[in-house]
């Protein structure tokens, strides 16, 4: 039988690849001879774009990565920051958009599992999992496929494993018809002096496999993740990892308890591109060399080639680095949990990754290049073009408020998202203060009185618009969303969304969006510690809607004071803080009312105005102020009364009037506050000069609008719970 | 009183349902490893939720088999307390400490939100604390929580006022006959119940409906 590494590297055998005549060059150089097909395949997984990041990474170098509550930034498996009291949150946000279009239920699921990877080999104990998802046009035949796939994926995985799926967001548009985006995230809680890290030091110290054997799956996804889609794309099924979340389940208690001790020098999850990256990077960050022997690995499969074991993406498993000498405790640990646990292979002083199989040497490489040398490309960018402002003549025989509202709250973006959540464990560990549903989810800190408010954000037209106003929109929207529950917004994971980088127009999208990101996160001091970046999100030439989906986290330090976004009684106050000219351009009214898709300019975010109203939010809140807040995205004023009237079927008689762009319109830096009576005199005087304006007061069963336009709370309710299961039911 | 939380590979609800325990009764249950085949004697056993051993099996049915079980099951003919929760009642019902089969949720999605119970019996040893016929809001997290029996044993658990908990009325989230949420065995010492009391247990979770199941039992053992 010949062996692999027998086989001819030609140019089709590089283009397979994905390499690049030059970039295949430039591995050979780094070489000193032309690869084998081995370590061809290590190197086209480590320089993939998903790996190497070589198309954003001079653009994701200028985001705003520090601030005196960041531990740990960009570069490791997650990013930490500091809560106080030697506590710290480790969170991240991944894509697994390629997979779950082609497998939904396995692409979701292992989505899920290896961002819970990610935070828990970081030292910390995942508690809140939340999903940015988008899915094509809710008619597309192929919608509600995906989206039963991935919500029962997701729910399968997290539900198992036992982490909370507090919240996240869902958006249909016929941009996703070809590629849905299934975006995780997962929040960890660890102590400040218990951070495990990935870099591995110490020659002869011992590399020790842990997890689930290794199989054939999810071969070259990271390839995979790093093309277009055509037509034959649902073929690459087999590319696809199967996920299993009770061994996942077991792997966690497992690393908890062996990350008690202090025998771990270094951990790394294998995700993507699997032990080749893992021990890679391990080994890159602590200047070592690796010396890894495959017939140590434990495997499920027969006659597994050293190219399949190095490249395989089976889930659930673990790469540590012990010190010498404890092999013995972690072995008991692993075994007493059922997992597999096998040394295979020693750090040495060489700098470079040498592979052996079955007595012969299959792959002999040098580290820094793999980990660092691919080439870091400066794409051509088309700055997209200005937008025109919105033509208020498309408002000529515009629906009344009353059926506009009614529409809304029954649109697919507006919907209630209880069909997807009910399906999700929100409330497991016994510490969801507010699940899905609020503006962020709140979630205790263990055995404390503090708390984190997560939420997702982007809105995705505004990006297509405007990418630099759309990508501070995206940052201010999970400020304020975090805001508007009393917590002070600390970092930022982001999770970026595009289609192929190598068009200039693409490109162009992406670089103006993080330069929005990067202002509102210096402005806001609300930095970016970790993240992921996933181009080619096209088929066939077609790209999504850019959308750079941000996860935002912030810390509440008395739980007791939080506030929810719903009425909670009658005779509240409602204020409306945050001023605005009625802004239309590339709103939901112009979307799903006017069915218009003409460009318009969305809405322009003054950053200072986030900053001072949210902190005025805060203030209040943490006065006792408020009875409730609210943020105001899409749908407007409007929608935003309409989503607190429904939560206790309150209703609200407001007082003040406006034309069709005060109602729906998007402006940003807006909150609704609910007050009672008696603060309300103090609520203005904190105001001091911010534009705070009394608009009505809760009462009655009904939302009114003046004297002329009435409609019961209870229709507002049926109409935005009606929408998910009819699309569901077909 | 000593009680124990039995671990099995997959619980999730292990550490939920000690934090309610230890809060009712002062001190931490011990954990006790599935593996096992010692348990110390324990005057409350409960059985958490979770996915034990992945429920790749049916659900519970590996867990019954499990070592630590035979101790269980042979306290409980002794006289201890037992609860089963979620998939510790689909462990109750396939080891054979109660009656019945959790099949899969009629419209065959998880479920996980809040439901009404009626409180049907109160003289379990679980239910003391709650008036007869008492309306409490209690969560359900499960893809198999239908409970289903054979009419002679329903009529049975009817007879013999094994109900110990109903879904109130249109709050049925997963097609149980008879609308049973938990049922006990004839003693009123063996409770399962698919809803989850300990998610439930104080004010800041949303309310502390199920906070009483935990004072019940410990203000009842010795």
């Amino acid at each position: 039988m010949s062996h692999i590494n027998d086989t001819q590297i030609t140019d089709a055998v590089v283009a397979e690849h994905g390499l690049t005549p030059d970039e295949f060059q430039m591995v050979c150089d780094h070489m000193g001879r032309t690869p084998n097909y081995t370590e061809l395949g290590v190197f086209s997984v480590m320089w993939s774009e998903h790996c190497s990041y070589k198309s954003s990474r001079k653009w994701l170098k200028k985001l705003p990565v520090d601030g005196p509550q960041v531990i740990q930034g960009p570069g490791e498996n997650a990013g930490v920051i500091d809560i106080g009291d030697g506590d710290a949150a480790v969170f991240k946000m991944e894509s697994h958009n390629h997979p779950s279009f082609i497998e939904p239920y396995q692409g979701a699921a292992t989505g899920v599992g290896g961002i819970m990877r990610d935070v828990f080999t970081m030292g910390a104990r995942p508690v809140a999992n939340l999903n940015a998802l988008r899915f094509g046009q809710p008619d597309h035949p192929k919608t509600r496929h995906l989206v039963a796939g991935v919500v029962s994926g997701i729910g399968g995985y997290g539900n198992c494993i036992g982490v909370p799926t507090v919240g996240g967001e869902i958006n249909f548009d016929k941009s996703y018809n070809g590629n849905i985006l299934v975006n995780a995230m997962c929040v960890g809680v660890a102590r400040t002096d218990k951070i495990f890290y990935a870099a591995a030091t110490g020659i002869g110290a011992p590399v020790v496999y842990v997890g689930s054997k290794t199989g054939r799956d999810g071969i070259h996804g990271a390839t995979m993740a790093s093309a277009e889609f055509d037509d034959a794309s649902e073929e690459k099924r087999p590319t696809v990892q199967v996920g299993d979340p009770f061994t996942e389940k077991l792997l966690l208690e497992a690393c908890q308890e062996l990350m008690a001790s202090d025998a771990i020098i270094g951990i790394q999850d294998m995700g993507a591109a699997g032990l080749t990256s893992s021990s890679v990077e391990m080994a890159d960050k602590g200047g070592v060399g690796i010396l890894l022997d495959l017939d140590k690995v434990p495997c499920r499969e027969t006659h597994m080639t050293g190219y399949e074991m190095l490249l395989s993406e089976s889930q659930e498993r673990m790469l540590m680095v012990l010190k010498p000498g404890r092999e013995p405790e972690a072995e008991a640990i692993f075994t007493r949990w059922g997992l597999d646990f096998a040394v295979i292979g020693k750090l040495t002083d060489t700098g470079r990754m040498v592979v052996a199989h079955e007595g012969q040497t299959v792959a002999d490489m040098p580290l820094g290049p793999l980990a660092d040398g691919a080439p870091e490309y400066d794409r051509p960018h088309q700055p997209t073009p200005k937008a025109a402002e919105f033509d208020a003549g498309l408002l000529d025989g515009a629906p009344d408020m009353a059926s506009a509202l009614t529409t809304l709250m029954a649109s697919s973006e507006i919907a209630s998202r209880r069909w997807v959540y009910e399906q999700y464990d929100s409330m497991v560990m016994g510490d969801t203060l507010a699940g899905p549903g609020g503006d962020a989810a709140l979630v205790r800190v263990h055995g404390t009185q503090k708390a984190l408010a997560i939420s997702t954000d982007v809105t995705p037209r505004y990006c297509f618009a405007d990418p630099v106003e759309g990508g501070k929109q995206a940052v201010a929207e999970a400020y304020r969303n975090i805001c508007a529950t009393g917590a002070t917004p600390l970092a930022i994971t982001n999770c970026l969304n595009f289609g192929n980088p190598e068009r200039p127009e693409i490109m162009g999208q992406f670089v103006g969006c993080l330069e929005g990101m990067g202002e509102a996160g210096r402005t806001l001091d609300f930095p970016v510690v970790s993240g992921n970046v996933s181009l080619y999100n096209e088929t066939n030439g077609t790209g999504i809607l850019p959308t750079p989906a941000i996860g935002g986290v912030g810390l509440l330090k008395q739980l007791d004071k939080a506030v929810g976004n719903r009425f909670t009684e009658n005779d509240l106050q409602i204020y409306l803080l945050g001023d605005g000219n009625g802004h239309l351009g590339a709103s939901l009214y112009q979307r799903d009312i006017l069915a218009n898709d003409d460009v318009f300019a969305p809405p322009p975010v003054n950053l200072e105005s986030e900053a001072k109203h949210g902190a005025l939010v805060r203030q209040a809140v943490d006065k006792g102020l408020l009875s409730a807040a609210h943020d105001i995205s899409d749908g407007g004023l409007a929608v935003a009364l309409a989503e607190m009237c429904i939560g206790h079927n309150i209703g609200a008689h407001i007082s003040v009037e406006g034309d069709i762009g005060f109602w729906f319109g998007e402006d940003q830096a807006r909150y609704v506050l609910a007050v009672s009576a008696d603060k309300a005199a103090d609520l203005e005087a904190l105001a001091d000069g911010l534009p705070l304006s009394k608009i009505g007061v809760t009462t009655g069963t009904e939302l009114k609008f003046g004297d002329t336009v009435t409609i019961s709370v209870a229709q507002l309710h049926e109409l935005n719970e009606g929408w998910f299961p009819a699309l569901m039911q077909g | 009183m000593q009680a124990s939380v039995i671990v099995f590979p997959g619980s999730n609800c292990d550490r939920d349902v000690a934090v309610c325990i230890e809060a009712a009764m002062g001190k931490a249950p011990l954990m006790a490893w599935h593996g096992d085949s010692d348990l110390p004697k324990s005057d409350l056993i409960v059985l958490p939720g979770g996915f034990s051993y992945g429920d790749y099996l049916r659900c519970g049915s590996m867990a019954a088999n499990s070592p630590i079980m035979r101790e269980v099951v042979a306290q409980a003919e002794k006289g201890a307390a037992v609860l089963g929760i979620c998939n510790g009642f689909q462990v109750l019902t396939e080891c054979g400490l109660l009656p019945g089969v959790l099949m899969q949720n009629k419209g065959l999605n998880f479920v996980c939100r809040n439901t009404r119970l009626t409180v049907t019996n109160n003289k379990t040893a679980f239910t003391a604390q709650y008036e007869a016929g008492e309306e409490i809001t209690v969560p359900v997290a499960h893809n198999e929580g239908n409970y289903f029996a054979d009419d002679d044993t329903l009529k049975h658990l009817q007879d013999k006022d094994c109900i110990a908990f109903t879904y109130a009325e249109g709050d049925n989230p997963n097609g149980a006959c008879l609308d049973i949420a938990g049922i006990c065995d004839p003693s009123g010492r063996i409770v399962g119940m698919m809803p989850h009391p300990e998610r439930r247990a104080e004010a800041a979770l949303g309310g502390e409906d199920g906070k009483r199941m935990f004072s019940g039992i410990v203000e009842a053992l010795p």
